[in-house]
C-alpha cells in the first residue's frame, strides 16, 4: 500500500484563546497565549517546537487585521528555535497541517506548532474604511469591480445555481444556522448563545440573496493554535495522540479561480473531498462528528455532497429539520456552534473543537456516543483541505 | 460620463489590457488558442487544452448566459445604490468561461438563472468595463 505519511503524524496538544467580539486584547497577545497553551498541552517546552506553521502567511510586525501574528513573531515571543517553517496554501486553513505533515515526513521537523490567528475586530473593516484604493488583483480582480467585495457574494452566486438546481430552499440554509445556535448555547466560548427559530431565521435581515446576517459567520478576535507531532514522538507525551487518519487537498481545475472550473457551481471542496478519501479505507460511515466550515451557512451543503454524505444535490433533503446534525443526530455537526455562533476562528476552531470531542473534553455539549473518527473540512472557494482524525490505537 | 457607480478596478497590465480595455471597439475580447479554438480565461501562457503557445486575444458574440446571481443588500460603501445584482455569466463560446458582472439596465426582479443575456460597456477612461443586459 502507498505510504500516506500524514497516519505517520498525530495532534498533540490544542490551545485557544477567548473569542472576542468587542477586542479587550491586543489579538497578538491573544495568539502568543493560544500558542503557548497548545505547547504545555502537549506537554512540550517551547525548545521542543522545531517546525512552525501559519496560514495565510502573515508579515512580521501584523498584530491585528486577518491574519494577526506572524512566523517570525511568534518564533521570536516564544523563543523558540526552528529547523523548518512555512506560510504556504496548499489547503485553505488547513494548510499548516498538511505543511506539518510535509515536514515531518522529510525529516525537517518533529514538533509542528501551527496557529491561525485572527484581530479583524481590532482593524477598519473594508466598509469603515472607506475602501478607497483597493486595487485588486489575482483572483479578486474578476470579482472586486463589480461591487463586489464580499465572499458573501461570491458564494451567494454559487449558492443560487445550486438551490436553483435541486429545488434547496431558504429553510434548509436556515436548519444549519439553528441548530449550530443551538449547540453555541452549550459553548460557553461562543459570541451567540440565544437559540434562535425559524421565524427568527427568516426575518433576520438579508446581506445578499440568499444570505441574511444569520448564515454569515461573525468576525472576531481570537487564536487557535495545535501542534502537529510525529506519532513515535506523540506517544511519549502527556496526551493520547489522536492521529491524522487522512489529509487531501488538490487542484485540478481552474487554480485559483472562483468562476472558472468546469464544474461550477463545485468549488475547491469537492477536490479536496475527493482526495482525501482516496487516502484511507474509512468511509463516510466511519465519522462520529463532522465540523465543516461554514462562512457561509451554504457552503456547508456544498460540502455535504462533495464529501459523499449524500448524493449532488440532496443535502437540503439531509439537513432538513437539523435533526440529522444535531447532536444527537447520526451526524453530528459544527457542535461548538461552528463560525456561525461561535465565532470566525477560521477553520482551526473546527479543528480545535474536533479534538475536545475526541478527548472527551467538550463540556455540555460532550457527545453521548463514543467517538473515534472526526472530520474537519475547510475552505470553499478556490482552496480547501480536508482531513479526518481517529483515537490513536 | 455622469452616474457612474464607483468602482475598483485592477492595474492594466500587458495580460489583462484585451478584457479591461479591449471594449473600446464594441467587443469583448477574450483569450483564444489559434490552433485548437479552444478559449482560456484568464490569462495563461499556453492552452491549456493543446499546450499550444499560439494564444491571443479574439472578440467573442457578446451572448451569454446567468449561470447564478445574488441581489446584494448590504451597503459595503456609502456610495454603492443597493440593492443591485451581482450575477455569473457563462460566455456563448464556452460555458466555462465565466464573469462575474452587474445587470444595471436589467429590472432585478427579472433576473433568474438560466436567462439569456448579451455584453454591453462602461467607460470609465481607458477600462471599458463590461457588463450584461436581457438579451
Amino acid at each position: 500500500m502507498t505510504h500516506y505519511a500524514e497516519k505517520n503524524t498525530a495532534i498533540t496538544g490544542i490551545g485557544q484563546s477567548q473569542i472576542e467580539r468587542k477586542p479587550t486584547v491586543l489579538p497578538f497577545e491573544l495568539a502568543v497565549r493560544a500558542c503557548e497553551q497548545a505547547i504545555a498541552d502537549a506537554g512540550l517546552r517551547p525548545e521542543d517546537i522545531d517546525g512552525a506553521a501559519c496560514w495565510p502567511p502573515v508579515p512580521a510586525g501584523a498584530v491585528t487585521g486577518v491574519g494577526a501574528a506572524g512566523i517570525a513573531d511568534i518564533t521570536n515571543s516564544l523563543g523558540l528555535k526552528l529547523n523548518w517553517w512555512s506560510g504556504a496554501d496548499p489547503a485553505a486553513q488547513l494548510s499548516p497541517i498538511m505543511e506539518a505533515v510535509a515536514a515531518i515526513a522529510a525529516g525537517y521537523a518533529t514538533h509542528v506548532l501551527c496557529w491561525r490567528a485572527l484581530g479583524e475586530r481590532s482593524a477598519p473593516s473594508y466598509t469603515k474604511s472607506g475602501g478607497g484604493g483597493w486595487v485588486p488583483s489575482g483572483g479578486m480582480e474578476w470579482m472586486v469591480p463589480y461591487q463586489a467585495p464580499s465572499a458573501a457574494i461570491w458564494i451567494a452566486c454559487h449558492a443560487s445555481t445550486h438551490m436553483t438546481r435541486y429545488g434547496i430552499t431558504r429553510e434548509h440554509l436556515g436548519a444549519i444556522a439553528i441548530n449550530q445556535r443551538r449547540n453555541a448555547g452549550l459553548n460557553p466560548k461562543a459570541i451567540y448563545r440565544d437559540p434562535i427559530t425559524m421565524d427568527d431565521y427568516l426575518s433576520a435581515r438579508l446581506v445578499t440573496t440568499p444570505f441574511t446576517l444569520l448564515d454569515c459567520d461573525i468576525p472576531c478576535n481570537g487564536t487557535t493554535a495545535v501542534i502537529v507531532s510525529r506519532l513515535d514522538a506523540a506517544r511519549d507525551l502527556k496526551q493520547a495522540p489522536i492521529v491524522l487518519e487522512a489529509m487531501g487537498a488538490r487542484s485540478h481545475n481552474k487554480m485559483g479561480s472562483w468562476l472558472g472550473r468546469t464544474d461550477y457551481p463545485h468549488q475547491a471542496m469537492h477536490d479536496a473531498a475527493a482526495a482525501m478519501w482516496t487516502r484511507t479505507d474509512l468511509t463516510t460511515k466511519h465519522v462520529d462528528s463532522a465540523h465543516i466550515y461554514d462562512g457561509f451557512s451554504w457552503l456547508v451543503l456544498s460540502w455535504l455532497e462533495a464529501l459523499g454524505f449524500c448524493a449532488e444535490g440532496e443535502s437540503g433533503a439531509y439537513v432538513e429539520g437539523g435533526s440529522r446534525i444535531a447532536l444527537e443526530g447520526e451526524l453530528p455537526m459544527n457542535t461548538n456552534g461552528g463560525q456561525l455562533s461561535e465565532g470566525r476562528m477560521h477553520g482551526l476552531g473546527h479543528l480545535h473543537e474536533a479534538m475536545l470531542q475526541l478527548r472527551g473534553l467538550a463540556g455540555e455539549r460532550q457527545l453521548k456516543k463514543e467517538l473515534n473518527v472526526s472530520l474537519v473540512a475547510n475552505g470553499g472557494g478556490d482552496v480547501a483541505g480536508a482531513l479526518l482524525l481517529r483515537r490513536d490505537g | 460620463m455622469p452616474d457612474q457607480p464607483r468602482r475598483a478596478f485592477p492595474a492594466i497590465s500587458q495580460v489583462n489590457h484585451h478584457f479591461w480595455c479591449g471594449g473600446k471597439d464594441g467587443s469583448l475580447h477574450i483569450l483564444r488558442c489559434g490552433d485548437c479554438g479552444h478559449w482560456i480565461h484568464p490569462y495563461a501562457a499556453r492552452c491549456p487544452a493543446c499546450r499550444s503557445a499560439n494564444v491571443a486575444p479574439h472578440p467573442v458574440s457578446g451572448r451569454a448566459t446567468v449561470a447564478g446571481f445574488t441581489v446584494n443588500h448590504q451597503q459595503w460603501q456609502p456610495d454603492f445604490a443597493v440593492p443591485y445584482v451581482v450575477a455569473i455569466v457563462e460566455l456563448e463560446e464556452q460555458s466555462d468561461v465565466r464573469l462575474m458582472t452587474n445587470m444595471p439596465r436589467t429590472p432585478i426582479e427579472d433576473v433568474e438563472v438560466g436567462m439569456p443575456v448579451k455584453v454591453y460597456f462602461e467607460q470609465h477612461g481607458e477600462i471599458f468595463c463590461p457588463l450584461f443586459e436581457a438579451a
